[in-house]
């Protein structure tokens, strides 16, 4: 597989700004409070041309500080990412303008003084894809790809509803001409009826501009149905990563089927109620995750091996890595 | 069926802003049995939360309730007395809020502010509330629950929290508890956990529940029966597996056909056009058609609510019916 998007190793941590004296309190032992947390740990994985990548998992688990890395908005802590073998960032700075971003809240991603027009200009006029003179016909063209009457770039977003605060999202990131696009969570503020429309705009630009994606995002549904592959993280860590499909029907780690087991379904065809199968426990404090696999102490399968050695991302079928030492018995209860 | 606990007959709750009147709610009428789990479903602006808050009666001016009845118990709510009222929230009839850490007091233990929640109807000694409230906050899954009673909100995780408003909720074991969107803001292991608590706690407790949400799975596999709203009406309710199996509005019928779980990996889903009109300027007649594909000349006067066995619907053109089996 070539590899088109690759992050390698990356790992990030975000721990309080200490001031000198506090560093100093801290070094004679006073009790200053100096833990981090590992927002990301570890993380390799690479995207094919065109592809999209899921990723999934609960709040707190690092996705969204994921997408950052892979965006270039938060330097890694460690590791590098690369599009087509070009770093994203150099010397903590973003060096590269082929991966944009579309974030999940239209109401606070939009400038609320600046003309919606100018909101999608600004980036191309800055980095010479279009000039001042022609702003106005090429942000035109971009507001009707997504849908949007060219004629409403004069005004200003209070005057758009949510799907459509969305759209200008859309084409404020693809005016960019980006190779690579991270929706973080684009359509969970918006209305069930409204995400049917951005998730069909989403799939038909992709297609069109041949997009790599990164889709975060908390919906599996939403995910399995845009994803060709899917990664699925808690703790910082991806434990598993595969095709869309496999990884729904027959999940090798024992967190992911937890997870996927405890989604509500649409159910159209039981009279009686529905039988869930909730995780027991809640997510660990990302300050002091559990040693080993952070999974292990809501885990069924968790044996002694579990609470010492961090189980590796490992290849468990064709083109599916888990991160479990007994990946093969969860594949087995199925 | 049994006799209802709480029956809502074409209440109409309406806001006189500066821009016009709003008619947040217009003419919604439901029964709720006890132990019963109504799902109440609607999109933002539906007119889902302010029929919630209008039972409790908690709609502050400009709006208010403008006509329609609600008898919980026997006992009609519409123009009863504050004092009324507050006798009877909390006690009969209680609240769960979308947010967690806005419903609970940052300043005050979970302790102390279950015990105020108690003496606000009862007198209790302060040993016989702390019991109780211990055996509550257990009883919604929280562990080591009599030392967590000396603890702040602040301390407690998002899923905790909720589970102590709705250890708060049943702390008089009401008739009925209105759940406003009480798992959106949280995770989806968590909101499992949660859902599957209620539903006990429901059919041990004999309380009837309506919950309030934009998330149709969620209600699919909680509620027995679905009432669905769109710009403050009720334009369909039923059991929830044929309301979901063989919908009869065309609204219904496309949030449904519009889930990512119902469609081809990959496909275009099926969208319905257009976004939600603004309150305050409705279209004449059925509020759906200018959204509709069956909408006709006829749409354009208001549709009745037709009612058929267990289910309704307001619609000329119900879908799955053929026409002449509807005039």
């Amino acid at each position: 597989m070539s590899a088109f998007l690759s992050v390698a190793n990356v790992s990030r941590s975000f721990g309080p700004n200490l001031t000198t004296g506090e560093k100093i309190a801290a070094r004679l032992g006073a009790s200053v409070e100096t833990r981090h947390v590992q927002a990301v740990s570890g993380v390799s994985l690479t995207v094919r041309k065109g592809e999209t990548l899921g990723l999934v998992g609960e709040s707190g688990c690092g996705k969204s500080t994921l997408g950052r890395l892979i965006a270039g908005i938060l330097p890694p802590s460690e590791g590098t990412v690369q599009i087509d073998g070009a770093p994203v960032m150099q010397g903590g700075r973003k060096v590269t303008t082929r991966v944009q971003t579309v974030f999940q809240d239209p109401f606070a991603s939009l400038d609320p003084r600046m003309k919606v027009g100018m909101t999608v200009a600004e980036g191309p006029i800055a980095h010479g894809l279009t000039t001042k003179a022609q702003a106005k016909a090429y942000v035109a063209e971009w507001f009707g790809r997504v849908g949007l009457d060219p004629a409403w770039v004069d005004r200003y977003p209070h005057q758009f509803s949510g799907g459509q605060r969305q759209r200008i999202a859309i084409a404020r990131a693809l005016a960019m001409q980006p190779d690579v696009l991270i929706c973080d969570e684009p359509v969970a503020s918006l209305d069930v009826s409204i995400q049917a429309q951005i998730i069909n705009l989403f799939l038909q630009l992709q297609r069109d501009l041949d997009l790599t994606c990164v889709f975060i995002s908390h919906d599996l549904s939403v995910v399995r149905h845009v994803s060709e592959r899917v990664a699925v993280m808690y703790l910082g860590r991806i434990v598993e990563l595969g095709p869309v499909g496999q990884v729904f029907e027959r999940p090798a780690h024992p967190y992911t089927a937890a997870l996927f087991g405890s989604v509500p379904k649409l159910v159209l065809d039981a009279d009686e109620l529905v039988h869930f199968e909730p995780i027991e426990g809640e997510v660990p404090s990302p300050l002091s995750p559990p040693p080993g696999c952070h999974y292990h102490p809501r885990c069924p399968l968790a044996s002694e091996v579990c609470a010492l050695d961090i189980p590796p991302l490992r290849d468990v079928r064709e083109g599916r890595v888990a991160a479990c030492h007994h990946a093969e018995a969860q594949l087995q209860r199925y | 069926m049994s006799v209802p606990v709480l029956s809502v007959r074409d209440l109409r709750t309406h806001f006189f802003t500066r821009a016009g009147v709003v008619k947040a709610v217009d003419d919604v009428s439901f029964d709720l049995a006890a132990g019963e789990i109504m799902g109440l479903v609607g999109e933002s602006g539906s007119g889902k939360t302010v029929t919630g808050f209008s039972l409790l009666g908690l709609v502050d001016a400009p709006g208010r309730i403008v006509g329609g009845s609600i008898k919980l118990n026997g006992t009609e709510l519409v123009g009863m007395s504050q004092r009324g009222l507050r006798a009877r929230r909390g006690r009969e009839i209680s609240m769960i809020f979308q947010d967690p850490i806005a419903t609970l007091n940052p300043m005050l233990t979970i302790g102390q502010q279950m015990r105020l929640a108690m003496e606000a109807h009862e007198r209790t000694s302060r040993r016989g509330a702390d019991t109780r409230a211990a055996e509550l906050l257990s009883q919604v899954g929280i562990p080591s629950a009599r030392e967590r009673l000396g603890a702040y909100p602040h301390e407690f995780s998002g899923g905790m929290r909720q589970r102590v408003a709705i250890a708060v909720a049943l702390l008089h074991r009401p008739s009925v508890i209105v759940a406003d969107e009480p798992t959106t803001a949280l995770d989806v292991s968590i909101q499992a956990q949660i859902l599957f608590q209620m539903r006990d706690l429901a059919r041990e407790t004999g309380t009837a529940l309506i919950w309030i949400s934009h998330d149709l799975a969620v209600v699919s596999s909680l509620a027995s029966k679905l009432a669905v709203m769109y710009a403050g009406r009720i334009v369909e309710q039923g059991p929830t597996a044929t309301l979901l199996r063989d919908p009869r509005h065309p609204y219904t019928a496309g949030l449904i056909a519009s889930l990512p779980a119902t469609a081809e990996p990959g496909a275009p889903l099926s969208q319905i056009p257009g976004t939600t009109p603004s309150l305050l300027s409705l279209p004449k007649g059925c509020p759906f058609a200018p959204r509709c594909a069956r909408a006709s000349d006829v749409c354009a006067t208001d549709p009745a609510l037709e009612a058929r066995g267990d289910r309704a619907w307001r619609c000329f053109h119900p879908v799955g019916l053929s026409e002449g089996a509807v005039s």
